[in-house]
């Protein structure tokens, strides 16, 4: 059995959302889980405009996928904003540190 | 052929991603992350979107690359400590079962002919999916807004210094007053 090229590139998405789900669980550094979430966008995104070649409406997959570039852009910039915030009130990046709500 | 270059972008990219989670400094790590960038949008123009290939690079490997350096010359770069919350091998295993459900559902992709032929970017960004350019103009204003919100600075030294100075003022006058009382 021969494999097509968009079922390569779907391997290629799987392990990419397997390495930034892997991150985002095992990251403690605000910096980084905003890195490890731009990976994980990345992988969607991919598949996004896969769907829409598979569908045979590549316009509408990269329709969706410019507004996922977009919403991903805000969040990273949002994302590090409020880090550096954090960093300045509290002297730490560590997620763990900085959870003030404990029961 | 083209199953060889796909997989090799594939490979490259999941290799790029993991190097960038794995590093121990978040320079490196952004290095990766642009890395990846470049070879999703490669990806994209090899499937022929061309346009969201274009913004991905421009976007992904340039703007948000700039803003992770930016952030890193602001806070430092922070040596990353590696044990995480949960532990390793637990998450490796979940993660391990979520690639395969993933790769189950999805497989095997099926390329449908298109019935209409094929609609162009702009058709579809301007006539059917108007909402979304809305959605993204409003994003991008809040997202400036908020941004500017939370870097601003206050600056309230200059006041206090104002206003110790006028302590020290009626300090001194107080004192003057009290020696010419004496006198």
């Amino acid at each position: 059995m021969t494999l097509s090229p968009l079922n390569i590139l779907l391997f290629g998405v799987v392990l990419l959302l397997a390495v930034g789900f892997y991150g985002l669980l095992i990251t403690r550094n605000l910096i980084k889980i905003v890195l490890v979430l731009q990976i994980l966008v990345k992988a969607a995104m991919l598949a996004l405009v896969l769907a829409g070649k598979a569908s045979g409406n590549l316009g509408l997959g990269q329709s969706v996928a410019a507004t996922v570039i977009v919403a991903d852009t805000i969040v990273a910039v949002v994302a590090l904003a409020l880090a550096v915030q954090v960093r300045r009130r509290t002297g730490t990046l560590d997620v763990a540190k900085i959870s003030t709500l404990r029961g | 052929m083209e199953n060889l270059s796909y997989l090799v972008l594939s490979l490259a990219a999941a290799f790029c991603a993991y190097r960038a989670m794995i590093s121990k400094h978040l320079l490196p790590s952004t290095l990766y992350l642009a890395c990846v960038s470049a070879i999703v949008s490669i990806s994209l123009y090899m499937l022929g979107a061309f346009e969201v290939a274009v913004i991905e690079l421009s976007v992904g490997a340039g703007l948000v690359t700039v803003l992770l350096v930016y952030t890193l010359s602001v806070v430092g770069d922070d040596t990353y400590d590696p044990t995480s919350i949960i532990p390793k091998p637990f998450a490796i295993l979940l993660i391990a079962a979520i690639a395969v459900l993933a790769g189950w559902m999805a497989y095997p992709v099926v390329i449908h002919p298109t019935a209409n032929g094929e609609v162009l970017l702009a058709d579809v960004l301007w006539k059917h999916r108007v909402l979304d350019v809305w959605v993204q103009v409003a994003l991008i204003f809040s997202g400036v807004m908020g941004v500017l919100g939370l870097l601003s600075e206050k600056h309230q030294q200059p006041k206090e210094q104002d206003e110790s100075q006028v302590l020290e003022k009626e300090e001194t006058i107080a004192a003057h007053a009290k020696q010419e009382i004496h006198v």
